[in-house]
């Protein structure tokens, strides 16, 4: 049983990780502000991925549900408030293109 | 177990094909498969309540804001659309590249770990742990709606003003 | 007791929506009364011993350090709303611009009182959203391009310390502060509640802006409406980064070696990277931006000597950058609304006609500085002495230099705006309004008074 644990921790890990390159490369290399959302998106499903297998393999399952309820929230009015900033954004400069935001130096 | 492995798998595929379509409301429409797919997953591994709550969410209200966002924006003409297109698949191909790159090193370095798990808790229910035991969880769950609601009324509210 | 500091600012700020517009000029009194009582009530739990109480339910506690955030949050939420109200135009701006500081008050009450790491993740998130908010207020260009990246390194801090509290389901089962610490302290934990805490680490350094995750700051700072970036830099990015890495890192007891190498080395990177940056800046707000920097590797790296003393001048520092950062905010929002540029090459001998604010700056930039026998110096002595104590004689050195450096950069500052001849088309500027004078004055003798006493505030702490 312990072995078999350890086995599925790892398969799980390795798609974390995957599903996290895969929104870290979208975020760095896209031109377009809403596949920049996307990608922080495809972040937060990988976590929320990984919380709930946390709570499957420790027992736990109650503390992780509330977790992932409460994480689910925060995500939705986090998109709502970006996408109210990305039409702030298209409506200055009537495009989406990331590279105009890289006016300032940071 | 077998039944996991094969939802994570489409899960990144699902996820890949997001990253990597050229049309913006293609990739919206993936984005809504990843969440299905991750509310399977989350009913396979005994997490109903939360897989009802993805779902209705985030494959439901977040695909929705998103598709108006795409069609409030779009303004390209065709011709210029199409040259960014094959501009993509020059920078993007290397991603599945990197994917099945660092799939196979974590298989190779396959680490297994001494798991003491800590003991079973016996409160079995979500519903008692969420409105008993984290009331302040969902009093911080309110002031961030509030927060949200702030958020539409002045940034939404501003386009009516200037004519939109 | 405790539930009255997240309370009160929610009820208030139901009742202030739901009145009719002819009534809303009272919000600014009310809100403002309501910071000064919070300012003034909270050290009457400093006597007391340290309260838990579970009405409704909520698992709040109050200690020592809480009562710190608790009074340096109203303190500057108090001048934000007074400077708010001074810079801001529109009537329906500056109501939402009250509602909006009474939501980010309740996320910082809830920082300073929580005992759950995930409570911990779920009001800096508030916080977060409340500020996203505010900084685009104004809604003209450079506010949306200083929100991106807030908004993009914000989600990957949060995906960091939700990886966290993942892993810290999986080894410790709970996630009371109590539960971690009797977890981690005795014997070290597994790897995986290593991992998670070295994983919660990093998203609260991302959140404070320390190098190398500092790409936001200084966009943040300078495209925020004047106000908010008083609110911004004096207390929501110390207390969500800083504050909340010395609460947790006190409670969970979690100074290991690495933990405090990576630590010490975030620091002094940040202590030489801001004060290099700030050198070579045009904008004032930008140079103050780079200046947060240096002072919260000072913060950290007093963090990372891992002794008393090390968190005593950490607490202390973040309490005098609180005070003078916010000073030199006001200053700079008075200075652009006089003038309407924040261009320091367009500027120049302005301490002749706004006198109150020359003088207001100059004890600000002297105290950052560390002179004595400003605030300033004793913090910045603590730190040093601290890191010598403990045995980083390089990193003591690294600290004594960028003093220097610092001292350099604010005499460029002050040289540049109020020194020398007044340019000729700055001639009829005048002195800014009482309204944002009187918080400059008020943070100046605050800085002074703690100069001044702080021999006294030393006696006691080493009697405890």
């Amino acid at each position: 049983m312990g072995i078999e644990m350890s086995q599925l921790f790892w398969i799980v890990l390795t798609f974390f990780i995957l599903m996290l390159i895969e929104g870290f490369y979208c975020i760095t290399m896209t031109y377009n502000l809403l596949r920049v959302l996307i990608g922080l998106e495809i972040l937060i499903k990988a976590v929320t991925l990984f919380i709930i297998f946390a709570g499957y393999i420790s027992g736990n399952m109650s503390l992780a549900q509330a977790v992932v309820i409460t994480v689910i929230v925060i995500e939705v009015v986090v998109v709502v408030i970006a996408t109210g900033i990305i039409l702030g954004f298209f409506r200055e400069y009537d495009s989406l293109n990331v590279r105009n935001a890289r006016n300032m130096k940071g | 177990m077998n039944i996991m492995i094969f939802l994570l798998v489409l899960l990144v595929l699902a996820a890949l094909w997001a990253v990597m379509t050229s049309l913006l409301l293609r990739a919206a429409i993936a984005l809504a498969l990843t969440s299905i797919i991750l509310t399977v997953l989350m009913f396979e591994m005994g997490a109903p309540l939360a897989a009802v709550f993805e779902l209705s969410v985030c494959a439901g209200l977040i695909s929705v804001v998103f598709i108006s966002v795409i069609s409030l924006t779009h303004r390209l003409p065709l011709k210029e659309y199409l040259d960014r297109r094959k501009n993509r698949i020059g920078r993007f191909w290397f991603l599945p590249v990197l994917l099945v790159i660092a799939g196979l090193a974590m298989f190779y370095f396959k680490q297994s770990f001494d798991m003491r798990l800590p003991a079973k808790i016996l409160i079995a229910d979500v519903r008692v742990v969420l409105w008993q035991l984290r009331r302040l969880d969902l009093f911080g769950q309110i002031i961030i709606l509030l927060a949200g609601v702030f958020g539409v009324l002045i940034l939404f509210g501003g386009s009516k003003k200037n004519g939109n | 007791m405790t539930y009255l500091f997240i309370f009160v600012p929610f009820i208030l700020l139901v009742i202030l929506n739901l009145l009719p517009k002819r009534l809303r000029a009272a919000a600014f009194y009310s809100t403002l009364a309501m910071l000064a009582a919070q300012v003034v009530f909270s050290p009457f739990e400093f006597v007391k011993p340290a309260q838990m109480e579970v009405i409704f339910g909520f698992n709040l506690i109050i200690n020592n350090l809480s009562v710190i955030l608790l009074m340096i949050s109203g303190l500057i939420a108090g001048v934000s709303l007074v400077a708010g109200w001074a810079t801001l135009k529109d009537d329906d701006k500056k109501f939402n611009f009250i509602s909006l500081i009474l939501l980010s008050v309740i996320g910082l009450n809830g920082i300073a009182m929580v005992k759950d790491v995930f409570s911990l993740y779920v009001f800096i998130e508030a916080t977060a959203v409340a500020t996203f908010i505010l900084i685009s207020l104004n809604m003209d260009k450079p506010a949306f391009e200083g929100i991106l990246k807030y908004l993009i390194l914000s989600v990957v801090a949060s995906t960091l310390m939700l990886t966290s509290i993942a892993l810290l389901i999986i080894s410790c089962g709970s996630l009371g502060f109590s539960d971690i610490r009797a977890f981690i302290y005795p014997s070290g934990g597994t790897i995986f509640s290593q991992a998670a805490v070295a994983l919660f680490i990093c998203g609260l350094l991302i959140k404070g802006g320390l190098v190398p995750f500092h790409g936001w700051v200084a966009d943040a700072y300078t495209s925020a409406p004047a106000s908010v970036s008083i609110l911004l830099a004096g207390i929501i990015t110390k207390a969500s980064g800083v504050f909340t890495l010395i609460k947790f890192m006190t409670s969970t007891l979690c100074f290991t070696t690495s933990i405090m190498d990576m630590l010490l080395f975030v620091g002094a990177l940040s202590i030489v990277f801001g004060a290099l940056a700030a050198l070579g800046q045009k904008d004032i707000k930008r140079i103050l931006a780079y200046s947060s920097i240096s002072q919260m590797g000072y913060i950290v790296i007093a963090l990372g000597t891992g002794t008393p003393l090390g968190i005593f001048a950490a607490l202390f520092h973040f309490i005098n950058h609180a005070i003078f950062k916010s000073q030199l905010f006001v200053n700079a929002a008075a200075v652009e609304e006089q003038t309407g540029t924040r261009d320091m090459d367009k500027m120049g001998g302005l301490a002749q006609v706004m006198p109150v604010t020359g003088v207001t700056s100059a004890i600000a930039s002297l105290s950052t500085a560390g002179i004595p026998p400003l605030a300033g110096f004793w913090s910045k002595l603590l730190i040093i002495i601290s890191l010598w104590l403990s045995g980083n004689f390089a990193y003591a050195v690294i600290a004594v230099l960028a003093s220097l450096l610092t001292l350099a950069y604010f005499l460029y500052f002050q040289r540049s705006i109020f020194f020398g001849k007044v340019p000729a088309d700055l001639a009829n500027v005048r002195e800014a309004d009482a309204l944002l004078v009187s918080p400059a004055v008020l943070l100046s003798a605050l800085t002074v008074g703690i100069g001044l006493a702080f021999p006294f505030i030393l006696k006691l702490f080493m009697r405890q």
